[in-house]
């Protein structure tokens, strides 16, 4: 029933035996305890489970771990350095772009993607990116801010920040 | 009491863990030997069981346990019930109510779509999964009760046969002589307003993790809950536990808005199962399970009447009203109470008749969410404003003008009780300023100006106002531990839970300024029965103030007992102590400045001398808050309205509030955000839809429409501070707030924007095909 | 909500892969992007028996422009599509913003999408009104399959279910000839309400030479509206005309109710949004599809 599958998430290389009809997000937070990467629907909707995957967000409830084979993943937990955010994460928290944290890690790794194919987004930009994540509790207002915050960061610190 | 934190946005200390993705949400927690759990949910709106078979379900390989009713059957005892009605509201409201507590698992009748009927233990939720499908209900469907005005007719069929008919709740109330000031009045209008099933949504649904230890007979468990006390009681209940051997934690929680703040049957079968399994068990619930099994809201119909004299005076309102209870009363009066307190609003009017029933269907049963009747009560009251602003021909801003009360009628009492028994006083506040502050920064005369102008160019923009007095931070009580470490660092334990709303922040910057320490130095814990022994829990926007004013003043005793300790030290009068950034001086001798952790060494016995006081740096206080603070605001939404497609595009939204004082204003801005983004989800997007049957057809995010981004302009927003006398901070409520007016004021502002044709909106949400199905209505042509 | 369990294959060749799919009886189903599958495995209204994984066949992910089609791939991904579009198809670059979201759309495939069949989806109507075609590989060899003859019903296709789509070629609309496109739904992202698409050529200030329309959200499948089309070309564009060809397209759809929208309000809106489409259509014409 199982699979052996080996990718590398957060730079680290995993091995493991997966059923195929795990999610990548079960897989992610059950198999390698990295709980940063919420779940909220299970069905594509809510964009909690956002990670990237070569760099690319997806939904990690919308892939099989089996289709993870040989790939690499970031998750939340990869994106700050040892100590202290990395710039978005240092707008999000500046512009109190968050309140019950469980859309962020989501919204986080979208906003890492789109700031690299979107050095200077508008609001409207910002908002249709925003539009995959669903929150409850900002109304996304400090969000868009945060975003726009966080691309000026990363404009002012030179390139390469968020990739 | 210095004010370095109070009143500043200082960033908030709860975040970083959040940003790095170490947040510990319930389904974060692992256990070794856990089992998980799935359940078995009626797929019918109300049937008797006639028969339950699991053995294909226990065959299965991976599946540990399959529990029905009967296997535990001990512990299936009625789920608490909330909202009885306290005396002051007794001596003065007749009340008829009744209510029947909801058992955990079916025994034999199911009464919504989601009741729980079996719960599955296995290796994993998929094998769990697996096992639901294994176990084998034999049902008889029953008649169901999908529409709450013909459930609460004669003749209906009865869900609780004893009661006779469907009514949970009944109540008239209200002052003056409606009949009278009806027949003088120059203008009457008269319309039936329909609040939809709209709800919370938190993106974390719920998800308990038990934990029995034989050892002791003690049970821990984590629960993603507003009110971990409510839970510890009804597990103490439950299971005959004393108190202190059932410890609740809500560990991070993603967002509540109410829906959590409900008693629910897992919060008793998780932990039951964990007891006869002897293994840890955890459940999380799955969105499909949240849409049929987590609490609804709203749900209501009024018909109401309002007269004026013609120069717009209000002279009377009479509002009939029907709240969907569904399946069970468990919430008594709050819900159908709350919605007739907070009718009037920010309007004088001087006579009030009010008739309102709860009434049982077979659908979810609705429990308090964001606004709490409010919301309902104020789309009715708005809308029926906006259309008496019509029949007189006069602007609907001019129209609340005339009647909102202004600062000069502070305290002003509406002749009812509150829910909580004691008179309804609004305390202070000044709705007319509300008013103009928001007509001032959203440029209303320019955009009416405007308004005019795009017409002509067939781009119809509305503008809409809708007003609300909030009664927030219910009481009794809330308390809170403050309690100093070695190092004078404090931790802060409260009944209070957070669940987004900052409090690991809020509380901080309370406590930081009245201990005179560095806000870094404290540490808010809240959530866990084993912190603090008694609480309430958040919700009812009550946080601020009643756990807010014991962490004030339990501080202060503690920043006493340093300043003592330090006299003796320095040998000072305690007068001259001055306490700031955890360094402890006497008044006018800067050299004398010591640290705090040295102060509270001296004061531990060492074996040369006792200390110079004992080593007491603790205090507690339960704040009791006898009735409710008034929060009030103004909300103002500006649209456009596709007549051709009747999409609805939100293109400002602006909310003029007064909360008293703000602990951070930031925080504030925040609450006052999200809030709104949910009005606007009720406004335009959001509706829980049953079928005839009472069938939910909402069961997934592709069906239940909550707002993104795209759907959201910028909120603008504006801050009036008139302190409240009823506590020591002088706060007010704000967590509910912004939800409350979205669905009148962008109602009246779409019936704005189509006046050219004439049209009432009488609910929501205003979703293009109910848009255009109101022009057709009116007829294809703007007149 | 987890899906129900089931086997799972990657083949590396398109022979292995129809030989799996032919092996499991009609209970198999091709996973390649996996948007559309997966939400219904994790809901269990999907319950297949095996999964063939045809993303590790080689010679499936290329994007082939031509002077008259763009060949799509069975494993482009919507946001290839995108990117693709960005310098060179405003019409394309328009419609794709409106599936779903870019975390989707760097999954989603443009051909799970087109036979998905989901006839609110923007894709399918595209490829109607761009009279594409798809290309399908099954045990009996290649097949081509035209969108008019592709869509059947909701999420049901002409294709069997052991045979593997691997292409999607659309023709791509003439020099000079402009487009429309206009869609109402809930929120940004979601399924059409309801929604057209629009293609116009005409010779140099004169009359249509050609008009292509398509409707999403308008019945059972996407839909061309021929009616429209007929009453467009060869005549001015005059716009009472291209009022009565909307209308006569509309006037032979038949929508659905659902939770969203009334069966009235998709005759009346797609009414409305053929009208639009096609004035935007005219107006583009000579700037570039």
């Amino acid at each position: 029933m199982t699979r052996k599958i080996r990718l590398t998430v957060n730079g680290q290389e995993h091995e493991r035996a997966v059923e195929p009809r795990t999610t990548l997000a079960d897989f992610l937070r059950e198999d390698l305890e990295l709980t940063g990467t919420h779940v909220g629907c299970e069905h594509g909707v809510c964009g909690a489970c956002t990670v990237l995957l070569d760099d690319e967000p997806v939904r990690s409830c919308l892939m099989l771990a089996v289709q993870a084979d040989s790939r690499r993943i970031t998750t939340i937990e990869g994106v700050a350095p040892a100590e202290g955010l990395d710039p978005i994460q240092e707008a999000f928290w500046a512009k109190h772009g968050l309140q019950c944290g469980y859309c962020t890690p989501g919204i986080i790794m979208s906003a890492r993607a789109f700031l690299r194919e979107h050095p200077t987004p508008s609001a409207e930009d910002i908002r249709e990116m925003l539009a995959g994540h669903l929150c409850r509790c900002t109304g996304y207002h400090f969000i868009v801010e945060a975003i726009e915050a966080a691309a000026q960061a990363l404009r002012s610190s030179g390139p390469g920040r968020a990739s | 009491m210095g004010a370095k934190y109070f009143g500043a946005s200082v960033r908030r200390k709860e975040d970083p863990r959040y940003l790095r993705g170490e947040g510990r949400y319930v389904d974060d927690i692992k256990l070794p030997g856990m089992l998980h759990a799935a359940f078995v949910r009626s797929p019918y709106a109300h049937a008797r069981i006639t028969g339950i078979r699991t053995e294909a379900a226990r065959r299965l390989p991976g599946v540990a346990h399959v529990f029905a009713f009967a296997d535990l059957e001990r512990w299936m005892k009625p789920l608490p019930l909330f909202g009885a009605i306290p005396p002051g509201l007794a001596a003065r409201v007749k009340v008829t109510m009744r209510q029947v507590g909801q058992l955990a698992m079916c025994r034999d009748e199911v009464r919504h779509v989601g009741e729980i009927i079996a719960m599955v233990l296995a290796s994993s939720r998929a094998v769990a999964e697996d096992g639901c499908e294994r176990v084998e209900v034999d049902y008889e469907p029953l008649p169901v009760l999908a529409d709450v005005v013909a459930a609460g007719e004669p003749g209906a069929s009865v869900l609780y046969p004893e009661w006779g008919d469907n009514v949970a709740l009944a109540f008239k109330t209200g002052f003056g002589d409606v009949e009278a000031a009806l027949r003088e009045a120059d203008a009457r209008v008269r319309e039936r307003f329909v609040i939809p099933r709209y709800v919370g949504m938190p993106i974390e649904t719920r998800g308990v993790v038990a934990q029995w230890d034989p050892r002791d007979g003690s049970l821990t468990t984590w629960n993603g809950t507003q009110v971990v006390h409510f839970v510890q009681q009804g597990l103490v209940a439950a299971l005959g536990l004393p108190p202190s051997r059932v410890r609740v934690i809500a560990p991070d929680v993603g967002g509540g808005f109410g829906t959590k703040a409900n008693g629910y049957a897992e919060d008793l079968l998780i932990p039951a199962a964990a007891i006869v399994s002897r293994r840890p068990v955890k459940w999380t619930e799955d969105r499909r399970e949240h849409m049929m099994g987590s609490a609804h809201a709203r749900a209501q119909v009024h018909d109401i009447e309002i007269a004026a004299r013609r120069d717009g005076t209000m002279l009377a309102v009479r509002d009939r009203i029907w709240v969907d209870l569904g399946a069970y009363n468990s919430w008594g009066i709050v819900l159908p109470y709350n919605t007739v307190a907070h009718l009037l609003g920010p309007h004088r009017v001087p006579n009030l008749d009010v008739e309102c029933r709860g009434i049982v269907t077979t659908k979810t049963p609705n429990a308090p969410y964001r606004g709490a009747g409010r919301p309902e009560t104020v789309f009715a009251m708005d809308r029926i404003v906006d259309c008496l602003a019509r029949e007189l021909r006069m602007d609907p801003a001019e129209l609340r003008r005339r009647n909102y009360l202004s600062q000069a009628d502070m305290p002003y009492e509406i002749d009812i009780p509150y829910r909580d028994g004691n008179p309804l006083v609004y305390d202070s506040g000044d709705c007319k300023a509300s008013l103009e502050d928001a007509l001032r920064a959203v440029g209303y005369e320019g955009l009416r100006t405007e308004q005019a102008r795009l017409r002509e160019r067939g781009i119809y923009r509305g503008i809409g106002l809708s007003g609300y007095v909030e009664g927030t931070a219910i009481g009794p009580y809330e308390g809170a531990t403050v309690r100093l470490d070695a190092s004078g660092h404090a931790t802060v334990a409260t009944g209070a839970c957070s669940q987004g709303q900052g409090h690991e922040t809020s509380f901080a910057q309370i406590a930081a300024d009245a201990l005179g320490i560095p806000l870094e130095w404290v540490t808010v814990v809240g959530g866990d029965t084993a912190a603090i022994p008694f609480g309430v829990g958040t919700f009812a926007s009550r946080s601020a103030v009643n756990a807010g004013s014991s962490i004030h003043e339990a501080a202060d005793r503690v920043r006493e007992k340093i300043v003592t300790a330090a006299a003796a030290l320095l040998e000072a009068a305690p007068a001259d102590i001055e306490v700031a950034d955890g360094m402890v001086s006497v008044r006018g001798a800067p050299a004398s400045a010591a640290p705090l952790a040295s102060v509270i060494w001296a004061a531990i016995p060492t074996f040369a001398k006792p200390g110079v006081v004992p080593p007491d740096f603790e205090a507690t206080v339960y704040h009791h808050q006898p009735t409710v603070t008034y929060t009030n605001a103004v909300h103002v939404a500006v649209v456009d309205v596709d007549p051709g497609t009747g999409a609805v595009k939100l293109l400002r939204y602006l909310v003029a509030h007064d909360c008293g004082k703000l602990i951070n204003p930031v925080i504030v801005e925040g609450q006052i955000h999200g809030g709104v983004a949910q009005g606007v989800g009720g406004g335009l997007l959001e509706e829980m839809v049953y079928d005839e049957q009472a069938q939910l057809l909402t069961g997934t995010f592709m069906d239940y429409l909550v707002p993104t981004a795209m759907e959201l302009p910028a909120i603008e927003t504006v801050h009036l501070e008139y302190p409240s006398p009823r506590n020591p901070l002088g706060i007010k409520g704000i967590g509910e707030g912004g939800a409350i007016s979205p669905p009148a004021a962008i109602a009246n502002a779409v019936e704005d924007a189509l006046s050219p044709w004439g049209v009432r909106v009488t609910r929501t949400p205003l979703g293009p095909s109910v848009v255009l199905g109101l022009l057709e209505q009116a007829g294809a042509k703007p007149v | 909500m987890k899906p129900a369990p089931f086997e799972y294959v990657a083949p590396a060749t398109l022979d292995d892969a129809v030989g799996a799919l032919a092996g499991e009886g009609g209970d198999a189903k091709v996973l390649a992007g996996g948007q559309s599958l997966i939400p219904m495995l994790a809901l269990r209204l999907a319950r297949p028996t095996l999964l063939v994984d045809i993303n590790h066949i080689a010679g499936l992910d290329g994007l082939r422009e031509s002077a008259a089609a763009l060949e799509v791939g069975a494993l482009v991904r919507q946001r290839d599509l995108e990117r693709w579009a960005a310098s060179r198809s405003s019409l394309f670059t328009e419609v794709l913003r409106h599936v779903a979201h870019p975390p989707i759309r760097n999954r989603g495939t443009v051909v799970g999408n087109v036979v998905h069949a989901d006839p609110a989806s923007e894709l399918p109507a595209l490829l109607l009104c761009l009279e594409g075609v798809v290309v399908a590989r099954g045990p009996r060899g290649e097949r081509t399959v035209t969108a008019d003859q592709l869509y059947r019903a909701p999420l049901t296709t002409s294709l069997a279910a052991d045979e593997v789509a691997t292409s999607v070629r659309f023709t791509l609309p003439p020099a000079g000839a402009g487009w429309g496109f206009a869609e109402v739904s809930r929120r940004h992202g979601d399924f059409a309400l309801v929604g057209a698409v629009a293609v116009l050529a005409r010779d140099a200030g004169g009359p249509v030479s050609r008009a292509r329309l398509a409707f999403l959200g308008a019945g059972g499948t996407p839909v061309r509206g021929v009616a429209a089309e007929r009453i467009l070309e060869g005549n001015e564009p005059t716009p009472a005309r291209l009022g009565e060809a909307a209308r006569a397209a509309a006037a032979a759809l038949s929508p659905d109710d659902d939770i969203h929208a009334t069966a009235t309000y998709r005759r009346r809106v797609a009414a409305t949004l053929a009208q639009r489409t096609l004035a935007a259509a005219l107006a583009r014409c000579g700037s570039g599809a």
